[in-house]
């Protein structure tokens, strides 16, 4: 494994000698300029492989000394791509000279999935992309400048007076006799079938959908502002807000980031933790998931199923932490806490119970003929799907095998035992499919890692992150530095920048983390799974019923406070 | 309008006499007898309209969910039609994009009106001090009642619901304040306006 990894390697420094290459935290990195941009991006597609986009953003290099940007440029706009056979993920790092008026050639002919990450870039850092319009995405029409430059102030706000109209150009595909047939409709953003922060915008002919634009950016909490004014360790409660459906997963994306990112091995019983933690709220997700979409298309009864099996997740959340939803559960180098005495057994019995009424789930829907009438549409092809950057359920139901547990196993993925479901032509009947035996799956890994949880320490005895025991803080000169530096300086992971990736509840999760050596993030970039998914939506309900639409819109889980983050 | 002078009015006339059914006799004047079950009536027949925007609109599907079941206080009839709801729970972060929405949605709901802010971040931003997020509901509509915690626990938003049913009970409403103290301000104006054009 390692001779092919270093075989890639090699291939890929021979191949960019003029760029300069390296290697580090598992990413293969590339420098190069705008105007080779494009021709690397074509050769790393075609001849090597990289066939999805998983990432663009910008970066600002204000606050770092000017010897570290590169060829002396402030701006730079990054790009994270994925070669799924391989499993190798690269970075290419481009400066741009935005005050000089520098334009970046737009990817969007290689990968459709560069839509709204470019558009992102330019909303947040004022990076120009070739043939892109200049709109905001995240931010409101009548924001003024870029919020993630670093001379941007964090609270700086600036209030909206009225929400933006609806409005389609005209259409010159189609004649004038025909135009009059159409009419706009707007679907939310206070709409029950967009769960509150979405906003379709369609323009219909009788009940098809001709043509649609989605606003997004009704949750834009300013995650990415937020980690640059906290410490390493107080960025994980923002972490639980980003999928609310799911928070420890996202916990333990952004822990084991920094963990990489330093170096650190955390205990086996961490680990092992993690993975329970991480597959309980895969369940509590799809469950969710499942429940929403249903009560969307009118099948009310399943939600209240499924809010039950949840609750009793939440219950066993509680007894560990004391909160239900937004957990926290995980610290750089392990976990929290120890878990309660007993509830390694609830947790089983709790594995049980839901294992039954899952199955009373898949009797409501799987065989209701108005269910799978209405779901049976718009379908995704795989090519498609790639193109656009999907990952997780979506992508499995499309009919590709991915799913970084089986592919780049973290953790003890390895030496469980369980399965990927695979779905054939991507509609939201096949997300429902997938979905439903992931969590029997993920139910599997559960009872298999609470039936050998190692023992052990729960966190990593690591002196650069972990508070030392309070014997050694009072008895000993060492054990109370250690303790006063890491509670005054907080944790510090040296220069350096990681992309690192979980499989999350939506697909993968990635945090793309800069440290300068201080105490707080010098720039996070996470990766939202449905960001990816969700700027595909106008293709996918082209020509189809609204209703489709309504079930589209459920089946891909769009979680807003991912989204938008 | 009329019915909420109507509440502020009859608080102001509200004897402790006016609402004695526990005892066996009852001395009341037929019209406060009517706004006193109109009142009942109102306060133990919420239809919610959920501005659920993030995790609290999570954990607010819980409080209408199986266990917790907000229809024992019957206020289980959520309705995503504003004309049709007289009790808004905004549920999660208001940001300033959502914000022209939020107040477009208040003023279509009919009154009498009740808001409940659930979670810090509607009440005050919560711990997102950040360029995007209102810090706090109450710049731009009348709140009733704030509940703490990021989310609220289940047993909190109950607790809400049944201190909204306090508050009909005892027709007082953020809504009515908010009138009153526009009229006042009408009048005060007016006033100045005559002085001075004297």
């Amino acid at each position: 494994m390692s001779q092919e990894l270093s075989q890639f390697s090699q291939d890929l420094e021979k191949s960019f000698a003029g760029n300069s290459y390296s290697y580090k935290f598992e990413n293969h990195v590339i420098f190069t300029d705008t105007k080779n941009l494009l021709s690397v991006m074509a050769r790393l597609k075609d001849e090597f492989g990289f066939n999805m986009l998983l990432d663009i953003c910008g970066v600002d290099n204000s606050k770092r000394p000017v010897s570290e940007w590169t060829h002396g440029i402030r701006f730079e706009s990054v790009y994270h791509l994925l070669n799924m056979d391989k499993n190798e993920r690269i970075r290419v790092r481009v400066p741009v000279n935005v005050e000089g008026g520098e334009i970046v050639p737009s990817v969007m002919p290689f990968w459709k999935g560069a839509d709204w990450f470019e558009l992102e870039a330019w909303d947040m850092f004022g990076i120009s992309y070739l043939g892109r319009k200049k709109e905001r995405l995240l931010t409101h029409h009548e924001f003024v400048g870029h919020p993630l430059r670093k001379d941007y102030a964090a609270d700086h706000n600036q209030p909206l007076s009225e929400s933006s109209e609806i409005f389609f150009e005209a259409d010159p595909a189609i004649s004038e006799d025909d135009a009059r047939k159409r009419e706009w409709i707007n679907i939310g953003p206070s709409h029950p079938a967009t769960h509150g922060t979405l906003r379709i915008m369609a323009e219909i002919e009788g009940e098809v959908i001709k043509r649609s634009k989605l606003e997004i950016g009704y949750l834009h909490r300013c995650f990415e502002k937020m980690t640059e004014n906290h410490l390493y360790n107080q960025v994980i409660p923002y972490t639980d807000r980003l999928n609310y459906c799911s928070s420890p997963m996202n916990n333990i994306g952004w822990c084991k980031a920094i963990e990489d990112m330093m170096g650190i091995e955390i205990p086996d019983r961490a680990k092992a933790l993690r993975m329970v933690l991480a597959e309980l709220s895969r369940v509590i997700d799809h469950l969710v998931c499942i429940g929403a979409g249903a009560v969307d298309l009118g099948a009310l009864t399943t939600i209240f199923f499924c809010l039950e099996q949840r609750e009793k997740v939440y219950e066993l959340f509680e007894k560990l932490c004391g909160a239900r939803l937004t957990v926290s559960l995980t610290r750089i180098g392990g976990m929290a806490q120890e878990l309660p005495v007993g509830w390694v057994t609830d947790c089983l019995e709790v594995v049980k119970i839901i294992s039954k009424n899952i199955e009373v789930v898949d009797g409501l829907l799987t065989k209701n003929k108005i269910y799978t009438l209405r779901t049976k549409v718009a379908p995704v092809s795989a090519a498609d799907a790639i193109a656009w950057g999907y990952t997780g359920p979506c992508l499995r139901a499309s009919g590709v095998n991915y799913d970084i547990r089986k592919n780049n196993p973290y953790y003890f993925y390895n030496d469980v035992d369980f399965e990927i479901p695979i779905g054939q032509d991507g509609t939201p009947f096949d997300r429902y499919l997938v979905r439903m035996e992931e969590m029997r799956q993920s139910l599997r890994i559960v009872t298999q890692v609470l039936n050998n949880l190692p023992s052990g320490p729960y966190q990593s005895l690591d002196k650069r992150v972990c508070i030392p025991p309070k014997r050694e803080v009072y008895t000993n000169i060492e054990g109370l530095m250690n303790h006063f530096m890491l509670i005054m300086k907080g944790v510090r992971p040296a220069v350096g920048e990681i992309y690192s990736a979980t499989e999350a509840a939506n697909g993968e999760l990635g945090f793309y983390v800069i440290s300068d050596g201080g105490p707080n993030p010098y720039r996070v970039k996470v990766r939202p799974p449905c960001f990816a998914i969700y700027q595909s939506f106008n293709e996918v309900v082209h020509n189809q019923m609204i209703a489709d639409a309504v079930a589209e819109l459920g089946s891909m889980n769009i979680i807003a406070g991912e989204l938008d983050r | 309008m009329s019915t909420n002078k109507r509440l502020v009015s009859a608080l102001a006339s509200r004897s402790e006499e006016d609402f004695a059914l526990d005892r066996l006799v009852v001395t009341t004047k037929a019209d406060s007898f009517l706004e006193w079950a109109k009142r009942w009536g109102q306060s133990n027949s919420l239809w919610p309209f959920p501005f659920g925007t993030a995790c609290c609109a999570i954990e607010y599907m819980a409080v209408v969910g199986p266990k917790y079941d907000a229809s024992r206080f019957g206020a289980e009839v959520v309705r995503f039609s504003p004309r049709q709801s007289d009790l808004m729970i905004i549920a999660g972060t208001i940001t300033e994009k959502q914000a022209p929405v939020l107040r477009r949605i208040y003023d279509q709901m009919a009154d009498p009106k009740w808001v409940i802010a659930m979670g810090a971040c509607a009440s005050s931003g919560g711990f997102y001090r950040a360029y995007h997020v209102v810090q706090g509901v109450s710049r731009d509509i009348p709140v009733d009642i704030y509940i703490p915690g990021c989310p609220p626990t289940p047993e909190a938003v109950l607790q809400g619901i049944m201190q909204i049913q306090d508050r009909i009970k005892k027709g007082v409403s953020a809504y009515g304040d908010s009138v009153v103290a526009a009229e006042a301000k009408a009048a005060k104006a007016a006033a100045m306006l005559k002085a001075s054009s004297n």
